[in-house]
This record gives structure tokens, C-alpha cells and sequence, in this order.
């Protein structure tokens, strides 16, 4: 078998197993759905790692031409090398696990076989947004996961109570998404006039070989790139979709809103490091839009009391540190942080999906507490999960994290300072999202505590497997420090990608790399002794939302982003709307518009009087006519 | 024998012109329905004889086969539009055309 029949197999796997959840899956037994579903990923899942144990050097694969021009065409391609690869190990072996948590997560959903459906397409776009081989293949993939994580966020729309906010969070995710598309638009054909193709590998050999391009021009396409990923990947501006996306169900908020689709911005910018390189203003742009976003997305995270808001916040606050890493020009580095950050992102959202699931839909931290008792899988799973993101020495978060903020840390000290303190506020948010949920004492009702349940296996062996992960991650590029001195496994695989060895990955040397971590692991194990004695020994719970005041307001209500944007754009549109429809069409072009029927009538009343009913009058007039005609071509002919 | 001059081609071309210019301004001036529907047949007989005249003087037979087509068109159209006549006097005891004139806007 060749790579192309294996990637083909590959891309069809996930789709057939939609569509075959989406026609026939209200007649099958919801277990057979959720097994196709789980099957179809698994089996894509095998795929890919044939690939990663076969493909050693970049391999494309053309498909067919959509279209064929003197000047350009547009091909369906996949371009398999590691980078692509490594992205669909990420989404294939995360779904997987997603998948099955689904199956115990949804047992109750009567949309069951809808869920394994949009899952399953989600998985499909997803795939063929890191397989394409040129900008064209992205973008159909890009608006694939779109569409689908529009579909999840709003899944439970007829829902009688929050059925409304369900689809207004989709809508905006929508919306908001779509202004990042623009982006990608524009790039494309930016690319497409001054370049004349939109593969990867053709335009990173015309810019090798020197076809010049404006500094303008690049500066353009990047920063239309970048717009794309602030969308997707949700930095600011366009961030505010993300924490109302978790009106989806939770394997959905692990699966699209943290593991995979939010990386799709990263895996863009990682995938035109070509551009990037030429473009040192948008790479600082990158920079500091990074460090903002991770700033104050770990603020915001810190007073939420909702379980899944504080991790989209958190996740947030993460993206934007791989952006920083992008910024930086170390894209394996970023890639490595995405890998890290999906296990144990999904690993904490499966988790709060487990808690959930045993509090019977309840999400507010306030209600929670002492679930160690109950939730015995569940309680040290999450503790792995926090303690892998808050940089705990030795698991994967702090190795990914170390590497970014170490590379901060030769560029700019100043600026390293600064993503500290964002690095300690995620320490400080997630140690008190795991007291509030699973020490102290139950606060919320008697009933409710009965009932609190560990969750089915199905639920709790994905928890395990990515806890494993969770732990071992960070091995992935074992930093020189340990073991093997310069080793960096994962960093070495990537940059055999197109484009990616074009960073030079220079670690800091040894005393600097060591008082880096030294002063990252002092902060963490700080803020968890800090967080012990203050939410378990002295047992204080988060404040109800009218006790709040100072900054807690302002990180309880999200810096009131949602209201400026409120006010900055939905306002103007909204009165824009009302003046075009007051103003505009009442007293413009209503006028304008009957004016025309007016004259048209008074034409007719004229013209009518020609309608004799007379045959003799007609005959006469088609004489005319055709004596006319032949006047008229007498004249004009030769 | 000597054989007889051919009469110039003007002659034909001139009568089915007459022939035609007839037809043309019975169908105008003339209102009643008979007459109307001669006119017609007049027309359509001047471009007969034109067509057969040319296809003579070409020594090409192609136009004489349009002109058995034309007669047979011909005649049913006569059929339909004598029909219409008839029905039209049941209905109105006459044949003058501009009495037919309810579709006046």
C-alpha cells in the first residue's frame, strides 16, 4: 500500500462513519453508534501511525485539479510530512479517547447519533485541514470545523432553559470566527496575485529562490494570516467566542475548544513559518498579542466560579502563550506546547465532563466540594491535569512551558517577567478550581450529594489514559538539561518538516535553563502550598457574585470585554441597521422605488390607447414594422 | 423548331411583387373575413411563384420542394382559419373583422 492509499483510507474513515451515524443512526442501538463513531477515529487513528512509522521525508499527494488557468490552478493535494502527521496523531488519538468518553457521557442525549455525526465530521475537516498540501485544502477543511463547532456549541438548542444562550454562544462563535475567515480569504488571494499558488511546498521554493516580494505585500498576507488565527485560535481581539463555547457539551469543549480545532490558528502560523520569517513586524505583533491574551485571559480565569469557564479561560491564556512562542520565531516549540497542552487540557475538561456528569449537570465550583470521597478516579486524575498545567517539575506542562518562557527569556527579560506572572495566575486559578471541587466540604444540595457517582468506565479510562500522558508528555523533548544533553526528540522530528528547521533551536545554556526552572517550579509549588492552606486548612469558598468588589469584579466579569465590545461595535450596527431602515429605505429609496412604478403607470395609460383590438390596425402596424426592417437594412447594407 | 426567348426574369420577379402588395393591403383595408383570408393565400402564392421562379432560373430544385411544403401549410391553414370563421358567425352572425374587437385595452 502506498502513503496516498493510506491517507485516502485515512480521510474517507471518519467521514463514512458520519455519514453512516447520520442516515442510519436513528435506527441503530446507541451503542453500535457511539461504536461506529469511536471505530471510525480509532481505525484513522492506526492510519496515521502507520504514516508516522513509515514517512521520513515530506510526501505529496495530488489528487485532482478543481481548476485549471493559464496562469494558476487550483489542485486537491495532501502534503504528509511530520508536522501534519504529528497534528493527526494529536487529533486522531485525543479523539479517540474523546469518542469513547462520549459514549458515557451522552448515554441520556436523545440526539445520540447526531453527537457521533458532527464528531465525526469534525474529525474528518479537521484531518483535512493539517493533510492539505495548499492554502486551498486548509481553508475547506478551516470552514469544516467551523461549521461543526458551530453545530456542538448550539447541540442543545431546544433545550427549554438554556436552549437560547445555547444558540446565541453559537452564533457568536460563529460570527466571530468568520471575521478571522476574512482573513484567510484575503491572504489566499494576496498569495494568488503575487505568488500564483497556493502550495506550501511551490511558495516556500519561490520564496527560497529568491522571487522577491514587497515588505508590504508579506506584511499584508501575515498579518491576514494572523487575523485567521486570533479567530480561531482565540487571541484578542477575537477571543470572547471561546468561553461562551462552552455552552457544548463538555467532550465537545475537550475535544474542539481546547485539544484540537483552537490549534488549527497555531498549526497555520507553524505552516507559513516561510512568510512569517520575512515578516519581523508581524512576528512581534504575534508576540505581544501573545502575551496580552495570556495575561488577561489568567486574570479572567481567576474569580470564575463556572468549572468549564475557568479551563476556557485557561485555555485562552495557554493559546496565547504558544502564540508567544510563534512570535518568537520557535514554531516546534509552540507545536510541542500544543501536544502537551491537549493532554492535559482534554484530560481536565474529560475530568470536569466526569464531575459534571456525577453532580447531574451542575458546573458552579460554589456547589461543589469534598468530591474526593465520590470521585476517587476522577478527584486524582484531576490532580495530575492541574498540577501538569500549573508547571509541577517534571510533568509535560512544565517542561512546554519552561521551553517558551526560556526562549522569552533570551529575547527579552522584561517581557519574561511579565508572562510569570501569567504563568503564576494559571497556577493560582487551577489550584483553586481543584480545592473548591474536590476538598472542603460538600456545599451543594442534600440530594444532589446522594447522588454523586463515580463515572463508567467509558468515562474514566480515557481520564487514565490521558493522565498517563498528562505525566510522561513532557519526555516528548526531553530538554538537554536531562539525559541526553541538545536531544530534543520532538523538535528534531518536526524540523524535518518543510520550512521548520529554518529555526535554529538553540537551548539557553545549562545555569540559565537550570534558575529558569528552579524559579518556575519555586512558583508553582508556592502557589500550591499557598492554595492548601488557604481553600483547605482555613476551608474559605469562593464569594457569591454581589459579595465581589475590586479586582475580583473585574475578573469575575471579564474586564466587561463582552460589554465594550457591546458598546464599540454591536451598538453602531444596530443603530447603523435602524438609520438604514428609518432613514434610508422609508424616506429614500421608498420614494425612489414607487417614483419608478408611478412613471411606468402613467407610461402604460399612454401606450394602452395603441391596443385598438382592431386586426386591421395590428396587420397595418406589422407592416409597417417589416417595411421598416427592410428600409433599415437597405440603408445599412452593403 | 426554334425554341421560344425566355420571358426575362424582371416580369416574374415584378408580378409576384404586385401579387404580394395586393394580398398585403387587401388583409389591411379589407374588413371582411373572407377576403381577408384570399389576401392571405395571395401572399403566400406570391412567394410561390418568386421561389419557383428563382429555383428555375438557378437550375436548382430545392426551392420547388419549399413550394409543395407552402401548399400544404397553406391549406391548413386555410382550414383552421375557415373554421374560426364559421364558429366566429355562429356566434356573431357576421364576418365583419371589426366587430372583433374585444381585446381593445
Amino acid at each position: 500500500m502506498g502513503f496516498s492509499t493510506i491517507v485516502y483510507i485515512l480521510l474517507l474513515l471518519p467521514l463514512i462513519g458520519g455519514i453512516t451515524n447520520g442516515i442510519f443512526g436513528k435506527h441503530l442501538p446507541k451503542n453500535l453508534s457511539g461504536a461506529i463513531g469511536t471505530g471510525a477515529i480509532f481505525a484513522a487513528f492506526l492510519c496515521v501511525f502507520t504514516l508516522f512509522n513509515h514517512v521520513n521525508s515530506p510526501v505529496q499527494i495530488d489528487v485532482f485539479n478543481i481548476l485549471q488557468f493559464d496562469s494558476f490552478s487550483l489542485e486537491i493535494n495532501f502534503l504528509v510530512d511530520q508536522l501534519s502527521i504529528w497534528m493527526s496523531l494529536i487529533i486522531t488519538g485525543i479523539g479517540t479517547l474523546i469518542h469513547l468518553f462520549s459514549m458515557g457521557y451522552m448515554k441520556e442525549d436523545k440526539g445520540y447519533y447526531k453527537f457521533f455525526t458532527y464528531l465525526n465530521l469534525f474529525i474528518f475537516a479537521m484531518l483535512l485541514l493539517v493533510l492539505g498540501g495548499n492554502y486551498f485544502v486548509l481553508f475547506f477543511g478551516w470552514e469544516g470545523v467551523g461549521i461543526c463547532s458551530f453545530l456542538l456549541i448550539g447541540f442543545h438548542y431546544s433545550d427549554p432553559v438554556k436552549g437560547i444562550s445555547n444558540s446565541l454562544a453559537a452564533r457568536k462563535a460563529f460570527v466571530m470566527n468568520r471575521i478571522g475567515d476574512a482573513g484567510l480569504i484575503f491572504a489566499l488571494f494576496m498569495l494568488l496575485s503575487t505568488i500564483g499558488t497556493l502550495n506550501f511546498t511551490d511558495i516556500s521554493e519561490r520564496l527560497s529562490e529568491g522571487v522577491t516580494m514587497q515588505n508590504l505585500t508579506v506584511l499584508g498576507i501575515t498579518l491576514c494570516l494572523f487575523l485567521a488565527a486570533t479567530g480561531k485560535s482565540a487571541q484578542i481581539p477575537l477571543f470572547t467566542w471561546l468561553p461562551d463555547a462552552m455552552a457544548g457539551p463538555t467532550p465537545v469543549s475537550a475535544l474542539i475548544h481546547a485539544a484540537t480545532m483552537v490549534t488549527a490558528g497555531i498549526y497555520l502560523v507553524a505552516r507559513s513559518n516561510f512568510l512569517f520569517e520575512l515578516a519581523p513586524l508581524t512576528k512581534d505583533i504575534m508576540l505581544f498579542t501573545g502575551i496580552a491574551t495570556s495575561l488577561f485571559a489568567a486574570f479572567m480565569a481567576l474569580r470564575q466560579n463556572d468549572i468549564k469557564k475557568v479551563l476556557a479561560y485557561s485555555t485562552v491564556s495557554q493559546l496565547g502563550l504558544m502564540v508567544v512562542a510563534l512570535g518568537l520565531g520557535a514554531y516546534s516549540v509552540a507545536i510541542f506546547h500544543v501536544t502537551t497542552h491537549a493532554f492535559f487540557k482534554a484530560l481536565l475538561f474529560l475530568g470536569s465532563g466526569s464531575v459534571i456528569h456525577g453532580m447531574h449537570h451542575e458546573q458552579d465550583i460554589r456547589k461543589m466540594g469534598g468530591l474526593k470521597k465520590v470521585m476517587p478516579i476522577t478527584h486524582w486524575t484531576f490532580l495530575i491535569g492541574t498540577l501538569a498545567i500549573s508547571g509541577f517539575p517534571l510533568l509535560s506542562g512544565f517542561y512546554s512551558k519552561d521551553e517558551i518562557i526560556g526562549h522569552l527569556f533570551e529575547q527579552n527579560p522584561v517581557l519574561y517577567g511579565v508572562i510569570m506572572v501569567s504563568v503564576l495566575m494559571t497556577a493560582i486559578y487551577m489550584f483553586r478550581l481543584y480545592f473548591l471541587t474536590f476538598h472542603g466540604t460538600f456545599r451543594g444540595t442534600q440530594s444532589t450529594w446522594d447522588h454523586a457517582h463515580e463515572s463508567p468506565w467509558t468515562m474514566t479510562l480515557p481520564l487514565l489514559i490521558l493522565s498517563v500522558f498528562s505525566v510522561l508528555g513532557g519526555l516528548l523533548n526531553l530538554p538537554g538539561l536531562f539525559l541526553h544533553k541538545g536531544a530534543h526528540w520532538l523538535s528534531g522530528y518536526l524540523h524535518r518538516a518543510p520550512g521548520m528547521h529554518m529555526i535554529i533551536h538553540e537551548p539557553a545554556d545549562f545555569n540559565t535553563t537550570l534558575g529558569l526552572m528552579a524559579v518556575a517550579s519555586a512558583a508553582c509549588l508556592g502557589v500550591l502550598i499557598w492554595a492548601y492552606n488557604n481553600y483547605v486548612r482555613k476551608g474559605s469558598v469562593a464569594k457569591s457574585d454581589e459579595a465581589l468588589d475590586g479586582w475580583e469584579k473585574l475578573s469575575n466579569r471579564k474586564l466587561y470585554w463582552d460589554e465594550w465590545y457591546d458598546w464599540m461595535v454591536v451598538k453602531p450596527v444596530e443603530w447603523l441597521g435602524f438609520q438604514m431602515n428609518h432613514t434610508v429605505e422609508e424616506k429614500g429609496l421608498k420614494s425612489g422605488i414607487s417614483g419608478l412604478g408611478i412613471v411606468t403607470g402613467k407610461l402604460g395609460i399612454v401606450l394602452r390607447k395603441l391596443q385598438s383590438g382592431n386586426v386591421t390596425s395590428y396587420l397595418s402596424w406589422m407592416v409597417i414594422g417589416m417595411i421598416l426592417l427592410v428600409v433599415f437594412y437597405l440603408l445599412n447594407g452593403n | 423548331m426554334p425554341t421560344p426567348t425566355p420571358i426575362n426574369i424582371d416580369f416574374y420577379v415584378i408580378l409576384a411583387t404586385l401579387l404580394f402588395v395586393i394580398g398585403a393591403f387587401g388583409v389591411m383595408i379589407r374588413r371582411n373575413m373572407i377576403v381577408l383570408l384570399m389576401c392571405i393565400e395571395l401572399m403566400l402564392n406570391a412567394v410561390n411563384l418568386l421561389m419557383v421562379t428563382f429555383s428555375s432560373y438557378y437550375n436548382n430544385a430545392d426551392a420547388q420542394i419549399f413550394v409543395f411544403f407552402i401548399i400544404v401549410v397553406a391549406a391548413a391553414e386555410a382550414t383552421v382559419g375557415l373554421s374560426i370563421l364559421i364558429l366566429a358567425y355562429r356566434q356573431l352572425r357576421t364576418i365583419d373583422i371589426s366587430i372583433f374587437n374585444k381585446l381593445k385595452g
